[in-house]
């Protein structure tokens, strides 16, 4: 990196810091003046979020047992969708008689809304890790596979027809042009189907559950308790922010070719 | 010289469906005759049917009617012995410039010591000696349609089809892999399929010339070069030759290199 880059990311860093400081100063002053309402200060979430470490009132569980049950659910629905999703785009959008063969049964699930299927799997599964990973991976099934579909059928005609004079077979220009090719689409589709993911459980824990951190939310609003669902949504901001920064390093890793 | 006929292009035709029962005929009952080792320079117009031509020849598109035999077998796919430098280059962007030369052989299995060593041959002939290990995104146009024809030359093909392969060049490296790939020939014998809608290439390479009608392509006019190479580009012969190409060609043959 040379130096007047490096100067502009810490700029870009400074920025961002400043940001979330104003942002904090602003909230605080709001609500120092009386004009919050309801809202607690930042302070007093902030205090909060520290007892919440190791107090499990008024919930019933910690806050990093909280947090490791919504990931539990979350990376679980999230895994089966990528591994069932993106092989499955994939192939239908190389080989015709999977897609045709696949394609009614997709077309009649896609428009159905992930949050719909929660009642469904809760008779189905009950209220455990089952229902709910399911109900996440409805809603990050089908970015994946649409996008690794999309990404097979864009490969470009000339990189396959380069590998065709070279002797391959259909399966090896499959395996080795169409799905390299289709790799930045694919991981577009993943990014999607986290960003769903997460918002998905959030709803199924509202819903049903008896931990995590949309069942803490929950609990807190039954409890008139603001500064726990203040708590709650940050923790779903700082993890959603987590999951996509050390998705796009892997993205970065994976598919360096596209952004050098 | 006896000849020895290697490829036979019979009669073909080829039309896309534009809408409903509305064709667009691309090649009208097109025949032409391909020599063992002969460097045949075929020059069109624009979109007059040339790269589908090429497609038809090597396997990748199957003509409406007739044939093309190589060596007297019907061509019914892509064979490895024709190899083919693509008009848009189609270089791998996710493999380096060496994994992308060396593409052809490894799809046959070839021990990676022995298609390195074939493949870095080529890379120093079209000159990308140092951008070995760089990525496509990271080179010009005309480095990448490089990277292409040093990739056809090191699949060693028995024929050599390329499609416009300096189209992308600026005139000085243009005038420098039109001598390159002169030079290579005159080295190692292959039969070359040239295409090109510029005279001056056609008549710096060619053997013959076929020149192509607008489209839908037919074959006009076969011109014989008997001029020893490397070729004066200012020898009466030439300009002579050019002149009389010209005078039979449309206007939207680009007569400037
Ligand atoms: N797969 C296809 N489907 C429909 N039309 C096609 C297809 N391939 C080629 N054509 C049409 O055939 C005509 C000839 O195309 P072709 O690419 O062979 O021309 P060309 O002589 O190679 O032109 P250029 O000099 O620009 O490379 C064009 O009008 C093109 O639109
Ligand atoms: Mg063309």
């Amino acid at each position: 990196m040379s130096r007047k880059k490096q100067i502009s990311k810490f700029r870009y860093n400074i920025y961002a810091i400043l940001s979330v400081v104003v942002f904090l100063i602003l909230w605080q002053l709001i609500v120092s003046l009386g004009y919050g309402g309801i809202i607690p200060s930042p302070v007093v979430v902030f205090r909060t979020f520290l007892i919440k470490m190791t107090d499990s009132r008024p919930d019933g569980s910690t806050l990093p047992t909280n947090i490791l049950v919504s990931l539990q659910v979350a990376c679980t629905g999230l895994f089966l969708a990528i591994a069932i999703g993106v092989p499955l785009g994939w192939l239908m959008g190389w080989y015709k008689g999977i897609d045709r063969f696949v394609r009614p049964i997709f077309e009649f699930i896609r428009p159905i809304p992930p949050i719909s299927w929660i009642p469904l799997t809760i008779i189905w599964f009950g209220i455990g890790l089952g229902a709910k990973s399911m109900i996440v991976f409805f809603a990050s099934f089908v970015p994946c596979l649409i996008n690794a579909y999309t990404g097979i059928k864009e490969t470009n005609k000339t990189m396959i027809n380069v590998a065709r004079t070279f002797g391959a077979s259909n399966f090896k220009v499959f395996t080795s042009v169409a799905i390299p090719s289709a790799m930045p689409l694919t991981f577009t589709g993943i990014r999607i189907a986290l960003n769903s993911a997460w918002s998905t459980l959030v709803a199924a824990e509202l819903l049903a559950a008896n931990a995590g951190v949309g069942y803490m939310i929950n609990m807190g609003r039954s409890f008139g308790r603001v500064d726990i669902i203040l708590v709650g949504m940050v923790s779903i901001g700082i993890m959603g922010y987590i999951f996509s920064y050390v998705f796009k390093k892997i993205e970065s890793v994976v598919v360096k070719w596209r952004t050098v | 010289m006896d000849k020895k006929l290697r490829l036979r292009i019979n009669e073909i035709s080829k039309s896309y469906k534009l809408k409903k029962k509305d064709y667009h005929k691309v090649i009208d009952s097109l025949s032409l005759d391909i020599f063992d080792n002969e460097f045949l320079v075929i020059l069109g117009p624009g979109h007059c049917g040339k790269t589908v031509l090429l497609n038809i020849i090597a396997g990748l598109e199957t003509p409406d009617v007739g044939f093309v035999e190589l060596d007297g077998v019907k061509i019914d796919g892509p064979n490895p012995d024709m190899g083919m430098v693509f008009q848009k280059t189609g270089v791998f962007p996710w493999l380096t410039v060496m994994e992308n030369v060396e593409l052809g052989p490894r799809f046959k299995g070839e021990a990676k010591s022995e298609r390195r060593e074939r493949a870095q041959k080529y890379i120093n002939l079209v000159g990308l000696q140092g951008f070995e290990s760089h990525r496509p995104p990271q080179l010009s146009g005309g480095m990448k349609q490089r990277v292409g024809i040093a990739r056809a030359y090191t699949n060693n093909p028995e024929i050599l089809i390329m499609d416009e392969p300096f189209g992308a060049l600026d005139a000085q490296t243009r005038y420098s892999m039109e001598e390159e790939i002169s030079n290579i020939w005159s080295i190692e014998k292959r039969t070359v399929i040239f295409v090109t809608n510029n005279i001056e290439e056609a008549l710096a390479l060619g053997d013959r010339i076929v020149l192509l009608t607008e489209c839908p392509a037919r074959v006009k006019e076969i011109y014989e070069v008997n001029m020893p190479r490397p070729r004066d580009l200012m020898s009466e012969e030439f300009l002579l030759l050019r002149q009389k190409i010209s005078e039979n060609t449309d206007l939207s043959i680009d007569s400037e290199v």
